[in-house]
């Protein structure tokens, strides 16, 4: 694919990434800081879905276990900035432990072949193992350098400093600049990855990987590799999530976020980027407005949707707005061609 | 006759090569070669083994016992894609495309596997254009009919430019004219490469053949022209009285 049409599959992506953007820089002028910290934590949890949007919805692996990067890269970022005493390599060590657990577990569930259903348990097992473990760590011994597990408790999270300055913490604000600009970064990159020979390669896996395989491709390489980029992903949603809460604690491990990771992409369309994004800020603020008040259940509404979507709008809100936005364009351009003028699924959306 | 075909280079190769399930031997003891050049079609009644041989070949099976050679390369349990990344074509019986891209997205990853992101969009042009698919070429695969999905996949194998071409029933499901168009490609084809077809129709393989091999009950019983076949008793009893 040369670069005049990269950038035409990709159009779509940076008219997002350009939404995102003038959202970030009028945002704070708008909003109350209270609903900007808030919304911080609304974008490390869209870069969770992103992550999942891309290993399942681009990948077709079914991870049911995301959540447990995004706690290792939360993890991993905190205590390595407390003995760093600085943020900037803590999130670079963050990223590379999310990444190469991913590889190693990767490795052994592709080049094992194991199963898609098992691969989902495999995924959720190891994330309820680490919730048990970390919970077990309250006593003065486990401590990895200067870093205090703490147990159910967690640990509280050094803030994001200036990156020649140590000593110079980021604001509420500035922290909201940079999880909006890593948020749309990292969506670009994987707008980016999925229109490249590697992420086609994947997309054609997800399809039929007996093909992929007969056409030469070494479908377990391409796997672990998305595999691992996608926990590299989440792990940056895990550094930001835990610099919005101020602290990280095991039960970002627990069974109710693994599963909720999954309803944003189911929500949102496997299968896009954008939609798991927005259903996460739209999922976000309902289960907010619905902690205000103590008519409805939380769950039970979390639920409910969860079961509207599966049962009556399947593909979720992006493909669905997809597919009607293609069919409104068909009778139109009917009369010069025949056959069916739906593009290509990946190339069509963002 | 084949004093002079036994000079030319041998491209595949079994030796005593089975694949048992539990208790049946779908294929048994099979040695077979193939030469360079050649089109060799594989005939036999249903269940024979006809595909059971091509999934050994293609490394979608690992035999029981027995080893395979392409090129001079053992192969025997080797993954399908270390097949196919020897520059192997192959075309499996149920159609294996993939179902939610467009024929065009289709060929280009075969393409792709082997050429420069250049080399492999004018490849792919080419292919969709050598194929007739031009009319189709953004429709998504899985809702083409079943003969044009069998053209897809043709497309696929043509694509990658392979040397030896492995293709299980590319002709099911095809209209009279559509098997007669594949039959002329098979030809093609086989200006490059060397190929091996499994084929029910006969008039398909009456139209490309030059050697048959004919499978019955996981062994070979008979290997020779088709005229030959045709005049066999045994293989008239076995197979072709039902058919022709
Ligand atoms: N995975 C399997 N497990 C058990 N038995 C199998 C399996 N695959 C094939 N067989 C059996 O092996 C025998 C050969 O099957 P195969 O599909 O190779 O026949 P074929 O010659 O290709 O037939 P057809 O012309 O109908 O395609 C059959 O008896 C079949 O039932
Ligand atoms: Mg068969």
């Amino acid at each position: 694919m040369n670069s005049s049409s990269t950038l035409r599959t990709m159009r779509p992506v940076l008219i997002f990434a350009l939404i995102g953007v003038i959202f970030m820089f009028t945002a704070p002028y708008v909003l109350q800081l209270f609903t900007i910290i808030n919304l911080t934590t609304a974008i490390a949890l869209a870069v969770l879905a992103l992550s999942l949007a891309l290993v399942w919805g681009y990948g077709g692996i079914l991870c049911f276990g995301q959540v447990a990067f995004f706690g290792l890269g939360a993890y991993a970022y905190t205590i390595s900035a407390i003995n760093f005493g600085g943020s900037t390599w803590a999130i670079l060590v963050a990223i590379l432990v999310a990444s190469a657990f991913a590889a190693l577990l990767g490795y052994f569930m592709f080049f094992g072949r194991v199963s898609d259903v098992y691969l989902g348990v495999i995924t959720l097992t190891v994330t309820l193992i680490f919730f048990s473990l970390i919970r077990r760590t309250s006593g003065p011994e486990y401590k990895i350098g200067n870093a205090l597990l703490g147990g159910f408790n967690g640990i509280t999270s050094p803030p994001l400093n200036l990156p020649w300055n140590t000593g110079s913490f980021l604001f509420p604000e500035q922290v909201f600049y940079v999880a909006m600009a890593a948020l749309i970064l990292c969506y670009v990159f994987c707008g980016w990855l999925v229109t490249t020979h590697f992420g086609r390669v994947c997309v054609g896996i997800r399809e039929n990987e007996l093909r992929a395989e007969l056409l030469g491709y070494d479908s377990r390489l391409y796997k672990l590799g998305i595999f691992t980029i996608a926990a590299g992903i989440a792990a940056i949603g895990g550094v930001l999530f835990c610099n919005g809460v101020g602290r990280i604690t095991p039960d970002v491990f627990n069974l109710y976020n693994a599963a909720l990771t999954i309803i944003w992409v189911i929500v949102g369309g496997r299968g896009t980027l954008i939609g798991p994004i927005a259903a996460t800020f739209g999922l976000f603020y309902l289960t907010s407005a619905l902690g205000g008040q103590t008519i409805f259940n939380n769950n039970l509404v979390l639920g409910i949707i969860l079961i509207f979507f599966v049962l009556i709008v399947p593909k979720g809100i992006a493909p669905t707005i997809i597919d009607w936005y293609e069919a409104r364009r068909k009778p139109k351009k009917r009369g010069r061609r025949r056959g069916s003028r739906r593009r290509m699924r990946e190339g069509a959306d963002a | 006759m084949s004093r002079r075909r036994d000079r030319r280079p041998v491209i595949v190769e079994t030796r005593g090569l089975s694949m048992h399930f539990g208790g049946v031997r779908a294929v048994d003891q099979v040695d077979f070669t193939l030469y360079d050049n050649e089109l060799r079609c594989l005939i036999g009644p249903n269940g024979a083994g006809k595909s059971t041989f091509f999934k050994c070949l293609t490394g979608q099976l690992v035999p029981t016992a027995g080893e395979i050679k392409i090129r001079g390369d053992e192969t025997t349990g080797s993954e399908p894609h270390e097949v196919a990344g020897l520059g192997v074509g192959i075309k499996t019986q149920v159609p294996n495309v993939f179902d939610g891209l467009s024929v065009e997205e289709n060929i280009w990853l075969s393409a792709r596997r082997w050429h420069g992101a250049r080399r492999a969009s004018s490849l792919t042009t080419e292919t969709v254009e050598r194929l007739r698919l031009g009319d189709i070429r953004r429709d998504i695969v899985g809702r083409l009919a079943h003969g044009q999905r069998q053209w897809v996949e043709l497309g696929m194998v043509v694509a990658a430019e392979p040397w030896l071409v492995l293709l299980d029933e590319p002709a099911a499901g095809m209209t009279h004219e559509e098997t007669a168009r594949t039959a002329e490609l098979i030809r093609e084809i086989n200006e490059r490469a060397a190929i091996i077809v499994v084929e029910h129709d006969m008039q398909f393989i009456r139209m490309i053949s030059q050697q048959v091999t004919l499978f019955h009950e996981g062994r070979i019983l008979m290997e020779d022209t088709m005229e030959a076949i045709s005049a066999d008793k045994r293989a008239r009893e076995v197979y072709l009285g039902s058919q022709a």
